[in-house]
């Protein structure tokens, strides 16, 4: 039993720590989502040329690990700075799809910094992956797509949507789903582009008979691979998650030890004290739930499924507490705009609002326990 | 023990249900049940509405040309005006500055002060809170220093809710330094036209403006704006802080937000049905629905005993606890009803007459905001914290 870092995985986060520390400020990373992208592309470019996007994915693919921990490693520095950058979508997503269906040249595009998103979600799946509806039909030796995606994160910064579509099946069925890929500046494509709650932006996307770059990997075989692609998201947002966490845990210490009423610091009330405490717990059962997640990505499909949805769900439980006790514990200054723990708070609760919620994951649970 | 209303009481529900029906415009219903953002007009235009009936003032007294209503009948209006999206009562002139001109103003304050709150002459705004004093409100350290026929205020407010649309604030400022800290503190009437006063707008979480901070710089005050006498405003503002707290369960609201998360979680489909079928969900909405039974029935004991002639005290406390506690957890389970469309923020779909559509359901954006924004509920008008040092100490005697 061994619950430390490799030497590689330690530099990378200690770099990672100082870089984020000195780039992706509060302050800055207001200023970006303001933004036209949502996210700031200095900062976008100095984590390809650390390396980052690189870590997330396999040697094969030109990258140097993709394996859970060094995905948990980037996104718990991610979180704990508050960035906002597309590198789930990019890095995790559609560049770890492409990499599973050996398309080295877009992965190595995507390491280098070239954005991409996976469009995915539509208005009618919530949180079901198999849920596609939108349909690929072929015309003229080529692929069309017709449909809807929704909430497909910084898409309108993308200058390539990896988009899923059936060939066949029906809209729940885990067959006959298929991946295409699709230039930005496609005929037939429409984006409407926003502002996210907790920052960066998403666009809903309209395909109306969308003719597609390339289908990427086996007709109506791409559900396995989706899965396995949002078991890594999950595992990297759930880090992420984390992240923000501890950073959340800091800001609310050091205002229990500054505010002062009634004469006294507040963090000297045991009130209080003892639910920061309560915190402090359900954060260390964060950071265990990452490292169960992390530590089977490569396991078979049933034990990989299962840790997903138990870390999923236990981060989803241990978000809102965390979000909501610092929120109370900081009085109203907690629910102001201006000062960062808001940020992170609502960060932190709409991490609940990807890849499935706490209830999602607590009934697939129990259905993948029960198989 | 009877559980039902009165025969006088279901009548009385009954004339305010036709009342509203009759006279709440649809448009401020619609506001108000879609979500959408309220403007000061909006509130004004209700006001009115309510005036003419005699409807404004409803925890006025006869003597005060209120209706007359005791807790129970005030209960059963908020119950249903809450139930027919009406827009709420802004409480800072109505609710909170009358009752405290009503016991400790003078003859001329009242006859000046309480037509134009009923007729909306002026807006009030509260000033209470500052930066250093929240939970603590006895250290506030607004200073305002008499010299000849005025007042000359200095110093900082904050949290002040609707301030940008305030004619006037009323301010617990501090005149003396001696003794206890409660003791140099004194109620003080500001005009907010008066030179030296700033109005700072503060964005909370879910985006909005709705609070302020207020700043006085050499602001000079006629004396005659003390109300009470001078170091007198911490027995006040205690008298204050219990009116604050006749609606402060908050059950209209809490039913309210139950049949709108209840609607969503039928429209809403997760895994081929309707969420409301989904047997995770249900059990929590059926958790907090039992929490609001009983929590109604609480509230209900309280009123019915405030309505005998007993002065609510520490129950209140109860009452805020339970109740924000409930709101909240609706507030949470809305915001997850709507799933992924938690995450759009477009603020512009709120206005009235936006041409900017919504993205996914029109009552997602809503319900998220509405979850941040109601983080308040326990924060404001006395912490749950404080609420439970008041509990510990006045009924349980630890």
């Amino acid at each position: 039993m061994n619950f430390e870092l490799t030497d590689e995985r330690r530099m990378l986060s200690d770099s990672l720590r100082r870089y984020l520390g000195d780039t992706a400020s509060h302050e800055a990373t207001a200023k970006a989502t303001e933004g036209e992208t949502g996210f700031d592309p200095g900062l976008w470019s100095g984590l390809s040329e650390m390396g980052v996007i690189g870590a997330l994915l396999p040697e094969d693919a030109g990258g140097f690990g993709g394996a859970g921990f060094d995905i948990s490693v980037v996104f718990e520095e991610i979180g704990r700075a508050g960035a906002v950058v597309p590198l789930i979508e990019s890095g995790v997503l559609a560049a770890g799809l492409l990499a599973e269906f050996g398309e080295t040249e877009a992965a190595e595009a995507a390491i280098a910094g070239t954005v991409l998103t996976l469009a995915h979600a539509e208005p009618g799946s919530r949180y079901t992956l198999e849920h596609v509806e939108t349909r690929a039909e072929q015309h003229d030796g080529g692929w069309r797509l017709s449909g809807r995606k929704s909430v497909v994160g910084f898409a309108a910064a993308a200058e390539t949507l990896i988009v899923s579509a059936r060939t066949g099946g029906e809209a729940a069925d885990t067959d006959g789903i298929s991946l295409f890929r699709v230039p930005a500046e496609a005929e037939g494509l429409t984006l409407r582009d926003y502002p996210m709650n907790g920052g960066g932006r998403a666009a809903e996307v309209a395909l109306d008979g969308v003719p597609a770059e390339a289908l990427i990997g086996p007709e109506g075989g791409a559900f396995d691979a989706l899965e396995r692609a949002h078991a890594r998201a999950t595992c990297a947002l759930s880090a992420e998650a984390l992240g923000l966490m501890e950073t959340i845990r800091a800001l609310t210490v050091d205002y229990l030890r500054g505010r002062k009423q009634f004469g006294q610091p507040i963090g000297k009330f045991q009130a209080l004290q003892h639910r920061m405490a309560d915190v402090l717990i359900e954060i260390e059962q964060a950071r265990s739930a990452v490292i169960n997640l992390a530590g089977h990505l490569g396991a078979d499909r049933a034990e990989r499924e299962r840790h997903v949805s138990a870390t999923k769900n236990l981060i989803g439980r241990a978000g809102r507490l965390v979000a909501e006790e610092a929120i109370q514990m900081h009085g109203g200054i907690g629910m102001t705009q201006e000062y960062a723990l808001g940020h992170f708070a609502k960060r932190l609760i709409m991490v609940d609002h990807r890849f499935g919620d706490a209830d999602h994951h607590l009934e697939r649970f129990i259905r993948l326990s029960a198989a | 023990m009877d559980l039902s209303y009165t025969d006088d009481q279901i009548a009385f529900r009954d004339e305010v249900r036709a009342f509203l029906a009759e006279k709440l415009p649809r448009r401020l219903e619609d506001k108000v049940r879609t979500g959408k953002r309220l403007e000061k007009a909006d509130y004004e235009e209700w006001h009115a509405i309510l005036n003419e009936r005699g409807w404004l003032g409803v925890t006025w007294p006869e003597s005060f040309g209120g209706p007359g209503w005791d807790a129970v009948e005030r209960h059963i209006f908020e119950e249903e005006t809450t139930r027919a999206h009406a827009p709420r009562i802004v409480p800072f002139g109505i609710n909170m500055l009358a009752p405290v001109l009503m016991t400790f103003g003078s003859t001329a304050q009242q006859d000046h002060y309480l037509p134009r709150i009923l007729d909306g002459t002026d807006w009030w705004c509260q000033g209470y809170s500052e930066p250093g004093a929240g939970s603590d409100l006895a250290s506030l350290k607004t200073t305002a220093e008499r010299k000849g026929d005025s007042y000359v205020v200095n110093g900082q407010k904050t949290w002040t809710t609707l301030g940008q649309y305030a004619d006037k604030i009323f301010c617990l400022v501090r005149t003396s330094k001696e003794g206890k800290p409660q003791a140099g503190i004194s109620f003080l009437l500001i005009d907010m036209d008066s030179p030296g006063v700033e109005v700072r707008p503060i964005v909370l979480i879910d985006g909005e403006a709705e609070v302020n901070e207020v700043w006085f710089d050499n602001v000079e005050v006629p004396a005659e704006n003390l109300v009470g006498e001078e170091n007198q405003g911490w027995t006040i503002a205690k008298y204050l802080l219990t009116h604050e707290r006749t609606n402060i369960a908050g059950v209209g609201f809490a039913r309210a937000g139950l049949e709108n998360l209840r609607r969503i979680a039928g429209l809403e489909r997760a895994g081929g049905r309707p969420l409301i079928e989904n047997p995770i969900f249900a059990a929590k909405m059926a958790q907090v629905e039992i929490d609001l039974m009983a929590m109604a029935t609480t509230n209900l004991r309280t009123l019915a005993a405030a309505a005998a002639g007993q002065a609510p005290g520490a129950e209140s406390s109860m009452l805020k606890i339970k109740g924000t506690v409930i709101r909240q957890e609706i507030n949470a389970l809305t915001r997850q009803a709507v799933g992924p469309y938690a995450l759009p923020f477009v603020s512009e779909a709120l206005d009235e007459g936006s041409n900017v559509e919504p993205v996914g359901p029109d009552y997602a954006m809503p319900a998220t905001q509405t979850y941040f924004n109601n983080r308040k509920l326990s924060i404001y008008g006395g912490s749950n914290e404080v609420q439970r040092q008041i509990i510990t100490k006045a009924i349980l005697e630890l």
